[in-house]
């Protein structure tokens, strides 16, 4: 059971705190401030920490979050209601949005919560509860007077399909899907794969009238290893015949996500060529680093961004780029290569020196580089969307479908 | 904010306003407190609802931010009646925030509340009811009372949730109501709506967890509720109903884990030979009750199965504990994968997972191993995933792949994250310790990190060195010499006591090196750490011992030091150690002991995980991830000795089948193909005590109406197969009763296979009779839903057609050859064993390897029975297609005129179960009679055995006769050598079975091939990359070649690109498991699972040879 709720924000300031049981002071978050304390940073803080009275669940994401329970639920429970409960509402949550819209949060969480146990968390119910605010609605609202709180009982909380708000009713009827697939690899010293696997997710915009009911196929549904689905979707419909068959949620949703493991061959769209070296004596350091393409399959690599997490000892680096801009935080000691797109005929290359603190010895290990990219209209998997049915409802919708590759966690050991 | 500077802007005047609007955070606040709260009454008192909403919603952002507001209580609860329903809505927030504080004022509002409950809108009555809870005053527990009683039994399922959530809330505030609470549960838990089911088990759950009997009449209800329930209603249900398994349903493992214990003992331990008898014996004796699940555990199982493809992380986790608690071994597999995925998600819930996983991991590898490289690190990962995932690594790591593992941890030593290192060299230390072949590799490794710059590493792995050699001190007096040298360098505490530890312990080892360390070590003492301290004490104690001529003087030297030290647990061990080692005259009895005291056998230390013992936890919980027990932790309980009584679960009017138009929509298609899962296992209870609970009854008929159509489109696709063979089957006859004048070898065989077809043509007509009396009686309309749903998991009319396909062109490709008299007796039963196969599930292949009696004549008494279950027992041979290969065992030159030939006619060899038939063919090519054709002498490997053919009296120049022979090769393809006598001559002869010759097929069904194939994971199993041949085109051509290299049979598989086979060695019984999956451009992966490695490789070899040609 959540207890209480405690937002932080990176800076340690209490900025939001909410009670569903009897109200906990705010004394308790001094456990959690020492911790903090401990851990260099604020990932490595653990997730769980004890006190006397209660367990303290610290999640964190652009800021922190805390809160308070007396469990008989599994942890995963709590965690996953946290995530679900600011993501879904105002599409990002930073510590801005939430202090600019306290009130609504606040409205939120006591709609989402009751005694500590979630009640309602289907965000297309909540919308229905409780307007989102966008600018056009307070500009009503202040001259009409009406309110952002919905009078009746949405439609959809007692219906046996909750995530779907009855009466849609739209003039063009338009269903979107979006294949964003996300490879994780690691590729070792000598550039080959380690582990290599895909991680996609169907995003879908569907703003469809009435109620249709869709079916969505691939052309081979095969690839997929380990699929996860939006509640809406039919599963038994998948395990016989391969097929997405449901009834959407109004708007913009998740559909599925879904995995291929590293049994299948993973593409991987690129290679880096990097020599990242630091000498015994004079305290300096050399880095050369080359990307290329490597399977891309005809497309080209946007976004290209190389990281660089660098050793504590490195000060700065001098450093000259053929393509895109490089900038190095002294503070957090990350280099960042911000190359853009590839030109294959003309490989980017990023080379200079490094200066590290005299008198540190030299860094026993190598830095890894992590690689961001993008490649538009290609799904790495080969992954392609047969077609989409539409029954339940007269019209004919425009239908679209995108591809999108993008370099999930994809790391290079040095 | 934008909404309340609007309004500051709008008042203008006020002085405080700009300051709260602009910096919220700013201390500044309490000094205007007193004007502003002034100005939020005066708003709340206005009559306008804008001015009022405005200063409810600066409030509720005041308590967000912590601030009191308990002064505006009076202003505030007035507008608890107001007719704007946002400010309604605040102003509840409000009082359910201070209420507690204010319990006089509070009560003012109830009133409102107690009219709230009577409005006809739902979402109001939910609301006040709701608030109403909220609010801790006790005086009001009646009326709470009151209200959630009503609201229990409102219209409007929503109300009737808000009435559950209310529930604990009461409770907690006045515990002495739990009886009429129990009640009003006990009603709830009755409901048949979705949206209460959550809430109330929820509310059961705070409330009164120790009343399972609540439970028993909705159990089957909230089985097949659970996949339509919101997501957090599914969580808690699913926690719950483990629990309540637990304590109703039998342990499905319980003959597993007794053999599973003794076989992984014997891996790794292989002293303790006593103790596994034993147990082996229990196992016998537990084997002898066979375990059968209860049909509802089964549906627990089946209807949690799909729940894993959820997208919530907490759904997800808690199948895998639910089936991890639950399941039987065989299917805990499936929820690796789901977990797996689950560590994509946010590192908090990587790290729960994580945590989960470990624990798993200790108590069943197999099923993660295939998931390896998911649990590799990225230098990113937070320290704590790191360590757990390095857990997992450890945990995993095994013969087969301490390689890939050993080579991943020398990349983490390099890491920047120190705490990750050092625990990576810990992981190391612990896979040196339980896999003994890397021992040395490890302790290589280790011994070069000491050179390593950084102290931390090198201290960490002095710590894990000092663990190892204790195993083995003799033969590493090197390594001790080298650290013995790096006492000069190293400056970590801990390392250097260790080091210390060691050249004391093993001083013998190094007897020059060590009084020269005790001479450096008195030197420096008295700048050392106090561990270190004490470890020079006992250096220089035992050093006395055993070398007192070169060290008296720097003992005595040390423990003077020692004497006046200023820590006083230094002091008190320097005093015990000088009584005890240093002869005096008045020394006591225990000095003559003090070499037995220092330098007894030290055991060495049992490197073992954290995670050991965890599961005890329920998996998922808090008490798991803490290791601790947390507060309003329910104990996971043990299972029964003894099932309670299943009947207590049985419900008098079984319409939950029909709930709501989605769920029957789900339902149908959650039915369909688990069925086929569960007949597995629960197939013979179903039948045994026959169906009285109406319960699943009326659900599997459903479930048949459902296949209706497509199940009888099958039916007649079926008929006109049968059709098909009983012609085939007339011709078979007619040949046989010709091949009957040839060969009268096994009578008793063909007997039974003519008994057989009679037995299928009975069987036939029984089904036929099924069909007009679909509802006749329960097991039989399961069994028939069960077909049809067999069929569909296949994939397949069109696959089972296809295979017909085959089969009919397969026929005709196996009757050219007019000699094969043998396999033409096996087509025939080859065919029936399909058509079996496509009348009934297979039986219950729990226990694939035990060799069934397929002879028994016992068989057409239960064909006649139509006991549907348990009818297939025999083994389905599918015979190779082509051409059965033959051998040479005697040339006609060498032989004199008499040239023999054998061939592995892969019969079962019926007078002994455990011989390959050898079927042999002499030709006599003389112009003489041969006689006394026999076999002598036979020479074989120790255990293999020879079943000789009877004697040939004569054999006629230019004839020929066909033997058959059975000969136990012990599952090696050593040659069998023997004589072969004529009456004349003797020829050396001998027999080297091909190890496809080896095995004879088992049917398997999909599911249990998977199974049985988790089972056989790691170093069984053996797999290869290989590149087809050109012939190789198809799947078509992959099976022959596949059944022309082994004696496998085919295992139906969903997917077009993967071949299963199965089968087992002949003389042992292990099952060999052959999938052969192909990828574009001709490329394939061949994997064998195999208990026998030697056999396993020998297989893999064959395979690819054949399919590479």
């Amino acid at each position: 059971m959540i207890h209480s709720l405690f937002l932080i924000s990176n800076a340690g300031d209490l900025f939001l705190e909410k009670h569903w049981k009897s109200v906990i002071s705010r004394s308790v978050c001094d456990y959690f401030f020492e911790a903090r304390e401990k851990a260099v940073e604020p990932d490595n803080v653990p997730p769980v920490i004890r006190t006397p009275h209660h367990y303290l669940i610290n999640i964190y994401q652009t800021f922190q979050k805390l809160m308070f329970l007396f469990s008989k639920l599994g942890v995963c429970f709590i965690v996953d209601v946290l995530y679900r409960m600011c993501a879904d509402y105002f599409g990002e949550c930073s510590e801005t949005t939430i202090k600019d819209n306290v009130v609504i949060v606040y409205e939120l969480l006591e709609e989402m919560l009751d005694n500590g146990f979630p009640l309602a968390t289907e965000s297309n119910i909540l919308k229905e509860l409780i307007r989102p605010p966008t600018i056009l609605r307070s500009m009503v609202n202040t001259i009409t007077g009406s309110s952002n709180v919905g009078e009746t009982l949405p439609t959809g909380q007692l219906s046996t399909i909750p995530w779907r708000r009855a009466g849609v009713k739209y003039t063009n009827n338009e269903a979107y899907f979006d294949v964003v697939e996300e490879i994780d690899a690691i590729l070792d010293k000598s550039g080959t794969t380690v582990f290599a696997e895909i991680q996609g997710v169907i995003d879908a915009c569907v703003k469809l009238s009435g109620m249709p009911d869709l079916t969505l196929s691939f052309m081979n549904p095969r690839l997929l290893d380990d699929v996860s689905f939006h509640p809406c979707v039919r599963y038994k419909r998948w395990e016989s015949e391969r097929v997405i068959a449901f009834i959407p949620p109004d708007g913009n949703f998740q559909l599925m996500s879904y995995h291929i493991s590293a049994q299948n061959l993973v593409a991987i769209p690129v290679y880096v060529k990097q020599n990242i070296s630091f000498f015994e004596t004079g305290s300096s350091g050399r880095l050369d680093i080359t990307v290329g393409p490597k399977q891309t399959m005809g497309k080209t690599l946007e976004c290209l961004v190389v990281t660089v997490h660098m050793p504590k000892v490195v000060l700065s680096a001098n450093l000259s780029a053929t393509q895109g801009t490089y900038n190095y935080d002294p503070v957090t000691k990350i280099l960042v290569w911000d190359i853009g797109k590839l030109n294959p005929q003309k490989l980017p290359n990023l080379k200079g020196s490094l200066s590290l603190q005299s008198g540190a010895p030299k860094p026993e290990e190598n830095p890894s580089l992590n690689i961001d990219l993008k490649i538009q209209q290609l799904a790495i998997s080969g992954l392609k969307v047969n077609r989409l049915d539409v029954y339940g409802e007269k019209y004919k919708p425009f239908k679209g479908v995108k591809y999108v590759t993008k370099a999930g966690k994809f790391q290079v050991r040095t | 904010m934008s909404a309340s500077s609007a309004f500051s802007d709008e008042k203008g005047g006020s002085a405080s306003e700009p300051e709260y609007g602009h910096d919220p955070a700013s201390g500044g606040i309490f000094s205007s407190d007193y004007k502003r709260h002034d100005d939020l009454k005066e708003m709340l008192d206005s009559n306008k609802d804008s001015l009022k909403l405005e200063a409810m919603k600066r409030i509720v952002a005041m308590i967000a931010r912590g601030k009191n507001t308990s002064d505006l209580f009076p202003a505030v609860v007035k507008n608890v009646a107001c007719k704007n329903i946002e400010v309604k809505k605040l102003v509840y927030v409000y009082l359910v925030r201070y209420a507690e504080e204010q319990q006089d004022l509070a009560l003012l509002s109830i009133s409102t509340f107690q009219r709230g409950l009577k409005d006809p809108n739902q979402l109001i009555r939910a609301s006040a009811l709701r608030v109403l809870s909220s609010i801790r005053v006790t005086i009001i527990v009646p009326i709470m009372m009151l209200a959630i009683k009503e609201a229990a039994s409102d219209m409007s399922p929503y109300v009737r949730k808000t009435a559950a959530h209310a529930i604990p809330k009461l409770h907690s505030l006045d515990p002495e109501q739990k009886d009429q609470l129990i009640e009003v549960i006990e009603k709830l838990l009755a409901d048949k709506t979705t949206l209460v089911a959550g809430s109330v088990v929820m509310a059961f759950e705070e409330v009164c967890p120790d009343r399972i009997d609540l439970i028993h009449k909705n159990y089957r209800k909230l089985c097949n509720l659970l996949i339509d329930v919101e997501e957090w209603g599914q969580v808690v249900i699913i926690n719950m109903l483990t629990r309540y398994a637990r304590t109703q349903f039998l342990n499905p493992n319980v003959n597993e884990s007794l053999l599973e214990d003794s076989s992984e003992k014997a891996f790794y331990a292989s002293d303790d030979e006593e103790d596994e008898d034993k147990k082996t014996e229990a196992a016998a004796l537990a084997k002898r009750k066979p375990y059968v699940m209860d049909p509802d555990h089964r549906l627990l199982l089946r209807n949690t199965k799909p729940l894993l493809q959820s997208r919530n992380a907490a759904v997800v986790m808690a199948v895998a504990q639910l089936y991890f608690h639950l399941a039987p071994k065989a299917e805990v597999g499936i929820i690796a994968k789901a977990l797996v995925r689950l560590m994509r998600s946010h590192s908090e819930v990587q790290y729960v997972v994580l945590q989960n996983v470990a624990t798993m991991t200790i108590k069943r590898r197999g099923m993660f191993e295939p998931y390896l490289k998911s649990f590799y690190i990225r230098s990113t990962d937070p320290t704590q995933i790191k360590i757990l995932k390095l857990e997992v690594l450890t945990n995993l790591a095994n013969e087969t792949n301490i390689s890939t593992i050993l080579r991943e941890f020398q990349t983490y030593i390099k890491s920047m994250d120190k705490d990750f290192v050092a625990a990576s060299i810990q992981a190391i230390g612990r896979c040196a310790t339980n896999i003994g072949e890397v021992r040395d590799t490890c302790l290589n490794g280790l011994v070069q990190l000491l050179s390593n710059r950084d102290e931390l590493v090198v201290a960490e792995s002095v710590v894990v060195i000092k663990k190892l050699l204790q195993m083995q001190p003799e033969q590493h007096s090197d390594i001790i010499k080298h650290m013995a040298k790096l006492i000069d360098n190293i400056q970590v505490p801990m390392a250097r006591a260790s080091i210390l530890w060691l050249i004391g312990e093993y001083c013998e080892h190094v007897p020059k090196i060590a009084p020269d360390v005790l001479r450096k070590m008195a030197k420096t003492f008295t700048n050392e750490e106090d561990i270190v301290k004490l470890q020079i004490i006992n250096l220089a104690a035992k050093l006395y011992l055993t070398n007192s001529k070169q060290t008296k003087l720097l003992t005595q030297y040390v423990l003077n030091l020692a004497k006046y030290d200023q820590n006083y647990d230094i002091r008190d061990r320097a005093r015990f150690i000088r009584q005890l080692i240093v002869p005096t005259d008045k020394s006591g009895a225990l000095s003559k002991y003090a070499k037995k005291l220092f330098l007894a056998l030290k055991p060495a230390p049992v490197l073992e995980s954290p995670f050991k013992d965890r599961d005890h936890f329920q998996l998922g919980s808090l008490s798991h991830l803490l290791n601790a027990k947390a507060g309003g932790y329910q104990e996971l309980p043990d299972w029964p000795e003894s099932a309670p009584d299943p009947s207590v679960r049985n419900v008098e009017i079984p319409d939950w089948s029909k709930c709501t138009s989605r769920k029957d929509r789900k339902e149908k298609k959650v039915d369909k193909p688990f069925y086929s899962d569960s007949e597995g296992e629960s197939g013979p209870t179903e039948s045994a005590d026959s169906e009285s609970d109406s319960g699943s009854g009326s659900e599997s008929a459903s479930a048949s109406d459902e296949s209706g159509s497509g199940s009888e489109s099958e039916e007649s696709g079926e008929e006109t197969e049968s059709e098909d063979e009983e012609e085939d089957e007339e011709k078979e006859k007619k040949r046989k009763k010709h091949l009957d004048k040839t060969k009268a070898k096994k009578p008793a065989e063909e007997s039974a296979e003519s008994e057989q077809s009679s037995g299928t043509e009975d069987r036939k007509r029984g089904r036929k009779a099924v069909k007009n009396q679909k509802s006749a009686s329960e097991s039989e309309s399961e069994s028939e839903s069960s077909e049809s749903e067999d069929e569909s998991e296949e994939e397949s009319e069109e696959e089972s057609e296809s295979d017909t396909d085959i089969r009919k062109k397969k026929t005709p490709v196996s009757k050219q050859p007019p000699k094969q008299s043998k396999k033409e007796s096996k087509k025939e039963k080859q065919e029936m064993s399909l058509l079996d196969l496509d009348d009934f599930e297979p039986a219950p292949t729990s226990a694939p390897v035990t060799p069934v009696n397929f002879l028994s004549s016992s068989l057409v008494s239960d064909l006649e029975g139509l006991s549907l279950t348990d009818t297939i027992l025999a083994p389905t041979t599918i015979a190779p297609s082509g051409l059965i290969k033959l051998y040479e065992l005697l040339h006609r030159i060498t032989g004199e005129g008499l040239a023999v030939e054998y061939c592995f006619s892969r019969q079962p060899f019926s007078p002994d179960p455990n011989m390959v038939a050898v079927q042999i063919q002499f030709t006599n090519n003389t112009n003489s009679e041969t006689k006394n054709l026999h076999i002598k002498e036979p020479r074989l490997q120790s255990g293999m055995r020879i079943r000789e053919f009877a004697e040939i009296e004569v054999l006629a120049a230019g004839e020929s006769v066909t033997v058959v022979m059975g000969i136990d090769f012990c599952d090696s393809t050593q040659a069998a050598n023997f004589q072969l006598c004529t009456h004349t001559r003797k020829f050396f002869a001998s027999i080297q079975p091909p190890v496809g010759e080896l095995m004879t097929p088992v049917f398997l069904t999909e599911n249990d091939f998977k199974k049985e194939q988790g089972k056989l994971m790691g170093m069984n199993e053996i797999s290869e990359k290989l590149t087809l041949g050109e012939k190789c085109v198809n799947e078509h051509v992959i099976v022959e070649r596949v059944t022309a290299t082994a004696n496998l049979s085919r295992v139906p598989c969903g997917s077009d690109k993967e071949c299963r086979f199965a089968g087992k060695t002949v003389s042992s019984g292990c099952l060999v498991l052959v999938t052969v999956a192909t990828k574009e451009g001709g490329r394939a992966q061949l994997t064998v699972n195999c208990e026998k490695m030697v056999i396993g490789t020998m297989l893999v070899k064959d395979i690819m040879q054949a399919l590479s040609q």
